[in-house]
């Protein structure tokens, strides 16, 4: 325990010299007593006191002192209205309401109790891929976090789960811990995230443009995850062997396996033959018309969404008056860059919870645009566009392809995704969809996520009342602690800002005369090393203040900033010694799986989170094309 | 002592609790207003401002629970390292040096801040005939006073933990990982074989 006390103290040395050696020693302005408060703060904070009262009497000392500066007299009088004021503006800001009920949601979806379920299902769906079992941990992971956002729980269930399973098939322990690890920290990216949610309140951004800025990203990192581990499994096969025959059976109902054996392992053709009655069998009637809705619900859902889709496309322009009206109620707290697309460029179908409905906007705000020129006959229906064919086509092929290979085995897995998997993606898509395309603001959104949450927790027979009981509790303690960071924090950076430190470190940023590429590299150099002590609410709340101002300086749009730092802070959860999620892990991991293991299977993820970082800013558009195209 | 201590966590996890629920009517409003808009069209103004004053009221008048709780985020870079004793001393001096001065005066300028309300039976701007506010600024000097009681009892805590050389004991309360029940969840108790 030595070590980690030795580095601690050596980190916070570092700060206090570092400061003391910068401070021009012979004319202090008040300024750096702005720099000397920072450095302080980040002192106090790695004592380990509660953060919100650290910046909160912290800010209260130093506006204290910033006041006298100018007049003694009204000081503490005007401390005093400082602090009250700043207290209710966080009381009363509209983006921090959807906080507390993302988490609730979250709460109620963790006990929903679907990871098990969910967990299994996707280990049984992808067991052909290379390291199917790590694959199948990092999209539950990936999934399970990001309709709970809450990191320590998901690795702990993960770890119970998935970690005894890697181990058992002979997973390397430092894979499987890294795959844990790493994947339950993707909530916090992928939204709706509460991250995102504080970096939105913190730097004045819209929640809305950012989460429609970071699901692409989020999907790439994970992606970028899954490509690693199935590249090592091909390389290495020692460190993720195939699973065994036993572990790959998939437990079939004893009338499935009669029909596969009886009449084909085919099954439309299957239950076509056996529903005209021509073999002796022991399945009942009702039981195959089940299995055949079940097995045509692809087809349904697509004749659903192409028709829909049909339908706006075709539609007469100009005859959506009630949906603009909708539109526009719909974002009265919110920016006008949502107003100024309109409701014309949102057709009625793109509500549909299916990905595809982001490209439905696009092009048919194109569509708009030529059509407007031609509004005098904008009331005859149109006619559906190429692309709608195309769409249609590929989709319809690749149903014709799911039909053809359709076994029992594979109904049998559709069936369990069905219960464990399509749930959640639903509840999820369905959230950030109607926030993205502007149908709710994400409060509302929160509010019907969490309806959808004891939706979900009644259907899998979890929901009583002290399961409610837990979960609102524990949103209220959630809530308070980020709200009240947040008081402490917006007290903090008001006296930051009196004292002019904002204005020094401005200025002395200027005087370095970087490029925005430089810029923005040395600032998420900082971030990063900042995620070494620091916790991201903490990096979030302290740091962005001082950061986001200095963007308009290099043209660099808060946005796609926000995007890199919610990449970047991935880090934070991953970095040894204050590493969460590796403790988490350890808590329930066996005893033979030790936290250097756990730690060194952590750093190759970091590694790709870096890399995402890069690619995200090599191809800004990765993050900015779903925001351009949807508000801009 | 310690009944005391516990007697006053009682109290403001009563209130915290108590205001929690705020949470459950927050979601019904927000999901009956969603409703009333899209499907009955008729939106309720006054629905923007009754939001906000649950955020808040809850929020705030959990600060005290959470503390109670020690859940409150904390620096843990250092932190967990060190001995209760160790961490005892810290907690002490940075309770007296920034949450008690911080938390008076934000109860304090709380205090006036509401009084102005009330005197003048300030309602709400944010729409047009907006409802009383004064009641919800009133939050701020109570949650601020409810606070400064349970940093009290947090001080004599570290007390006794700096003479005894370990942290008095706290009641239970529901956690975000609760391993045991976790384990319940999935399983794992049932059949440590099948995994």
């Amino acid at each position: 325990m030595r070590k980690e006390l030795l580095f601690g103290f050596s980190i916070m040395a570092l700060v206090v010299i570092s400061t003391l050696i910068l401070l021009p020693w012979g004319n202090i302005e008040s300024g750096h007593m702005g720099l000397l408060m920072l450095s302080l703060v980040v002192v106090a904070i790695m004592l380990g006191f509660p953060t919100a009262f650290t910046l909160m009497g912290m800010g209260m000392i130093f506006t204290f002192i910033a006041y006298s500066f100018s007049d003694p007299s009204l000081a503490l009088n005007n401390t005093l209205t400082l602090m009250v004021q700043r207290t209710y503006a966080v009381m009363t800001n509209d983006v921090l309401i959807s906080i507390p009920l993302f988490v609730f949601m979250g709460y109620l979806v963790e006990r929903a109790n679907l990871i098990e379920k969910l967990f299994r299902a996707l280990h049984l769906a992808l067991v052909r891929l290379p390291g199917s079992l790590a694959i199948a941990t990092i999209i539950t992971c990936a999934i399970f976090a990001t309709a709970t956002g809450i990191v320590g729980a998901v690795v702990t269930l993960m770890g119970l789960l998935a970690l005894p399973a890697m181990l058992k098939a002979g997973y390397d322990a430092r894979v499987s811990a890294g795959c844990i690890t790493a994947g339950g920290c993707l909530g916090i990216l992928i939204p709706p995230s509460v991250l995102l949610i504080v970096y939105g309140a913190t730097a004045g951004v819209s929640v809305v443009q950012l989460y429609a800025g970071a699901f692409f990203p989020g999907l790439m990192l994970a992606a970028l995850y899954i490509g690693y581990v199935m590249i090592l499994a091909k390389l290495k096969p020692k460190l993720m062997p195939p699973l065994s025959l036993e572990e790959r059976k998939v437990p079939l109902p004893l009338s499935y396996t009669e029909l596969g054996e009886k009449i084909s392992q085919k099954v439309i053709p299957a239950i076509l033959i056996a529903l005209k009655g021509k073999r002796n069998l022991h399945v009942r009637p009702v039981e195959l018309l089940q299995s055949l809705m079940i097995a045509l619900l692809p087809l349904l859902v697509f004749a659903i969404f192409t028709g829909s889709i049909y339908k706006t496309v075709t539609a007469p322009i100009g005859g959506d008056d009630a949906y603009l009206e909708l539109t526009q109620f719909g974002s009265y707290s919110s920016s006008e860059d949502e107003e100024s697309s309109g409701g014309l460029s949102l057709p009625p179908g793109a509500e549909e919870e299916k990905p595809e409905a982001a490209s439905a906007p696009i092009m048919s705000a194109d569509d708009t645009k030529s059509a407007e020129a031609a509004a005098a006959k904008a009331l005859e229906p149109r006619d559906a566009p190429m692309w709608f064919w195309v769409m249609t086509a590929i989709f319809a092929a690749m149903l014709a392809i799911y039909y053809l290979l359709l076994t029992w085995v594979r109904l049998e897995i559709f069936k369990m995704l069905l219960g464990s998997f399509f749930p959640l993606a639903i509840l999820i898509i369905f959230v950030l969809g109607s926030i993205v395309i502007g149908l709710a603001t994400p409060t509302e959104a929160s509010a019907i996520g969490a309806i959808g949450g004891v939706i979900l927790a009644a259907a899998y027979k979890q929901l009583n009342i002290r399961v409610i009981k837990e979960s609102v509790f524990l949103t209220a303690k959630t809530g308070a602690m980020v709200c009240w960071l947040f008081v402490g924090s917006s007290i903090f950076s008001a006296a930051f800002a009196l004292l002019g430190g904002q204005t020094l470190v401005e200025n002395w940023v200027l005087s370095l005369g970087l490029s925005p590429m430089e810029f923005l590299i040395l600032a998420q150099i900082i971030i990063f090393l900042l995620g070494w002590p620091l916790e991201w609410t903490e990096i979030i709340v302290i740091f962005m203040p001082i950061f986001v101002p200095l963007l308009d300086n290099f043209g660099i749009d808060p946005l796609f900033f926000g995007l890199l730092v919610a990449l970047n802070l991935q880090t934070a959860f991953l970095s040894p010694p204050v590493a969460m999620s590796a403790f988490y892990l350890k808590g329930v991991a066996p005893p033979h799986v030790t936290l250097n293991q756990i730690f060194a299977g952590m750093l190759p993820f970091m590694g790709i989170q870096i890399l995402a970082i890069v690619l995200l800013y090599t191809f800004p558009a990765i993050g900015l094309w779903l925001p351009e195209v949807l508000y801009r | 002592m310690q009944k005391t201590f516990l007697m006053v966590d009682r109290i403001s996890t009563f209130i915290g609790q108590f205001f929690s629920w705020l949470v459950v009517a927050l979601t019904l409003m927000i999901g009956y207003e969603v409703f009333s808009r899209y499907v009955l069209n008729s939106p309720n103004p006054w629905v923007f401002d009754a939001m906000i004053m649950m955020y808040g009221a809850m929020f705030m008048m959990a600060g005290a629970y959470t503390l109670s709780k020690n859940g409150h985020v904390r620096g843990d870079i250092l932190y967990g390292f060190l001995k209760p004793r160790t961490q005892a001393i810290f907690d002490l001096i940075l309770y007296v040096v920034f949450f008690i001065p911080g938390v008076i005066a934000l109860a304090y300028a709380g205090y006036g801040f509401a009084a102005d309300s009330w005197r003048i039976l300030e309602h709400s701007s944010i729409t047009a005939n907006g409802p009383p506010i004064y009641p919800f600024k009133t939050i701020i000097p109570l949650a601020g006073f409810i606070l400064l009681f349970q940093g009290l009892v947090e001080i004599f805590r570290c007390v006794i933990c700096i003479q005894q050389g370990e942290w008095p004991s706290r009641e239970q309360d529901v956690e975000e990982v609760d391993v045991e029940k976790m384990k319940a969840m999935v399983g794992v108790d049932k059949e440590k074989s099948h995994a």
